[in-house]
């Protein structure tokens, strides 16, 4: 700090905080809130009733229904499983742990159509996961259950990414303390380190929710697209755009939009409030 | 309750952690683990907790063979060097733990269990933080804190990993008696970890003095202090000077210094004199039995205390010897920086080349006899 004029002034070691911020500014409003506002401008030219007639269309209210129901599956899924995969890879050392940690990204890196077409051939009757499955009675391919398979792919890195390095971070210290004070496994795993994961668990399955809200490339191929059964809401919106009703496409993708933002920030305000108490702030 | 080790040892992959070792602590006893960083003092105080196990060897609680026994049966306190306090949980919550996941039939009631917390937080006087959370409380708090809870159990073994490792030099100090005076309260058996000699030799009833995975030396400090059985315990109890030294024409020499010894034979060899640093004079000439010439490179007050260190003249020596005395002796003798100065150990060590390892005590300056001392 410098004093100057009996002011204090903030010498910085890196300059530009106002660039930078600008630039970021700049960007953010470019890619993120622009094609946002745009949205919101094209369903503004609707009246509340024709918008709320879009919305509330009886198709497009089971395809919410559907979407969110093989989200919340494919989501908790993922919780329980990117947990497992996160903690194999953090606690434990195998020979391939290395390519596993890769794998784990490449549903980020595969193009989602592909993923969809992969999986419903594997999945189909015919195919090879498919016909076993068949055999049990269980029809994957073309029914919402393939739609949570597609989700549960395309986004079960968001979980592992976000909970390993919070699990590499949290030290043995912290287990053994209770294992000393005769804590059972069971109850050091539920009282300290679940407790510890919890806000990057979270965070990582809404995150894998809201990602499973939105994904078209990987499902349509699996889901088979049956009005009311299997179609999911981005299709409902494809189908829009297909029409060129851009209007009643930007209704239906506002109704996602909302859902994802209002989660994200409630997901987020919980877990600042968890992390204040934990970091002492 | 009184711990035996017997036989213990370590290996953690090819690196040999600890050498089988034997060692018996009595009840109520407070034992300091003494050693360097990687001296194998961490992976004992850990075995002798369950958190490792031993490769070999057995381990007694009293009379009970715990060499098998896990962790959570064992009931030891054990107080982490970070604290390892549980973060997501209150001040109280943390203190509680012990006693929550206990057996549901050996529980106490919720109402028993808060009374046994506000007790334990009233003896680590921080009875007003209970509703805190670990993040909001200062180091020497949270090793109060992870104290209590350590002692919520009611254990008979409490150990405690570099306990003050993290804190201020005042808040140890202040740590150390207290922790002094909860264990002669308390009467359990106390076994602590620490590279401050310091701390070892004040709150320990003996000492365990250890090096790569050995135990060099057991006992009291005084004894310790007065008895080094080795160069390294010499060494790591206090700075030390060294005086390497080669038997020639009845004179210990090395370059143009010389000392000389006592008329005994097995003195009459190469070896290696060490002279502690209050434990030596200073002079502007030499004498007969002591002629160590030295330069002054700095006097640094400490304290109380003042420190003058000083560089060999005329012969080798690996480092700077140091010298400690008061400011009044320091002023008296009217030193400066430069100065050609003479030493006279007071008392010194001498590690035989050809001997069992033990140091010999001598004391200077002495008389031969049929001899006069004189200053030369």
């Amino acid at each position: 700090m410098i004093l100057t004029n009996g002011r204090l002034r903030h010498k910085r070691v890196l300059p530009g905080f106002s660039i930078s911020l600008g630039v970021s500014l700049l960007f953010v409003s470019l890619i993120l809130l622009l094609p946002t506002t745009g949205l919101i401008m094209q369903t503004s030219a609707m009246s509340w009733s024709e918008y709320w007639g879009v919305i509330a269309d009886p198709r497009v209210v089971a395809s919410y229904r559907v979407t969110l129901l093989s989200a919340l599956a494919a989501s908790i899924f993922n919780g329980l499983f990117g947990l497992l995969l996160a903690w194999v890879l953090v606690r434990y050392e195998f020979p391939g742990k290395r390519l596993l940690d890769a794998l784990v990204d490449l549903p980020f890196a595969l193009p989602t159509a592909v993923a969809g077409i992969t999986l419903a051939t594997l999945y189909a009757e015919n195919g090879q996961i498919g016909s076993l499955l068949a055999h049990l009675g269980i029809k994957a391919a073309y029914s919402p259950l393939g739609i949570v398979v597609a989700m549960v792919f395309t986004s079960i890195p968001f979980v592992v990414r976000t909970v390993q390095p919070v699990l590499e971070e949290l030290s043995h210290d912290e287990e053994e303390a209770g294992m000393t004070l005769g804590a059972s496994d069971r109850a050091v795993f539920w009282r300290i380190i679940l407790p510890s994961l919890w806000p990057a668990l979270l965070v990582g399955t809404a995150l894998s929710f809201t990602r499973s809200l939105g994904e078209f490339g990987a499902v349509i191929f699996i889901a088979g697209n049956m009005p009311y059964i299997s179609e999911i809401t981005s299709l409902m919106i494809f189908v829009k755009l297909q029409e060129f009703d851009f209007a009643g496409a930007s209704a239906i993708a506002s109704v996602v939009l909302l859902t994802s933002l209002l989660l994200l920030l409630l997901i987020n305000l919980w877990q600042a409030r968890y992390l204040r108490r934990i970091r002492g702030r | 309750m009184s711990i035996r080790l017997s036989n213990i040892s370590k290996k953690f992959g090819p690196f040999q952690a600890l050498s089988p070792l034997d060692l018996d602590i009595e009840e109520g006893e407070m034992i300091g683990l003494l050693g360097p960083s990687g001296s194998g003092k961490t992976t004992l105080l850990r075995i002798i907790a369950g958190l490792e196990g031993a490769d070999s060897g057995q381990l007694y609680f009293g009379d009970r063979d715990v060499t098998q026994v896990h962790v959570r049966e064992r009931h030891v306190g054990f107080v982490f060097q970070n604290y390892a306090l549980f973060r997501h949980m209150t001040v109280a919550e943390n203190v509680a733990f012990g006693l929550q996941v206990m057996p549901r039939k050996q529980r106490p009631t919720a109402a028993e269990i808060h009374k046994r917390v506000s007790q334990l937080l009233d003896t680590v006087q921080l009875g007003h933080l209970e509703q805190r959370y670990p993040e909001q409380l200062s180091g020497g708090q949270k090793q109060r804190i992870a104290l209590a809870r350590a002692l919520a159990t009611q254990p008979e073994v409490l150990l405690l990993d570099e306990p003050f490792g993290a804190l201020d030099a005042k808040v140890r100090k202040e740590l150390r008696r207290w922790l002094r005076s909860l264990h002669d309260e308390l009467k359990f058996t106390s076994v602590f970890v620490t590279h401050d000699q310091d701390e070892a030799l004040e709150l320990s009833d003996r000492v365990v003095v250890m090096s790569n995975g050995h135990i060099e030396q057991v006992n009291t400090p005084a004894a310790l202090y007065a008895q080094p059985n080795s160069r390294f315990v010499f060494d790591f109890l206090g700075n030390v000077n060294v005086f390497a030294a080669e038997w020639q024409q009845s004179h210990w020499r090395n370059g143009a210094a010389f000392l000389v010894p006592p008329a005994q034979p097995q003195l009459q060899q190469n070896g290696a004199v060490y002279v502690r640093s209050h434990e030596l004079a200073l002079s502007d000439k030499p004498n007969s039995q002591a002629n160590l010439p030295f330069e002054i490179v700095s006097i640094t007050p400490i304290g109380a205390e003042v420190r003058v260190e000083l560089a060999a003249r005329g012969w080798r020596s690996e480092q700077l010897w140091e010298a400690k005395f008061t400011h009044h002796q320091l002023q008296a003798m009217g030193l400066k920086r430069g100065n050609l100065v003479f030493v006279t150990p007071q008392t010194g060590y001498f590690f035989a080349e050809q001997g069992d390892g033990t140091a010999t005590r001598l004391n200077w300056p002495f008389l031969p006899p049929g001899s006069i001392v004189f200053d030369i």
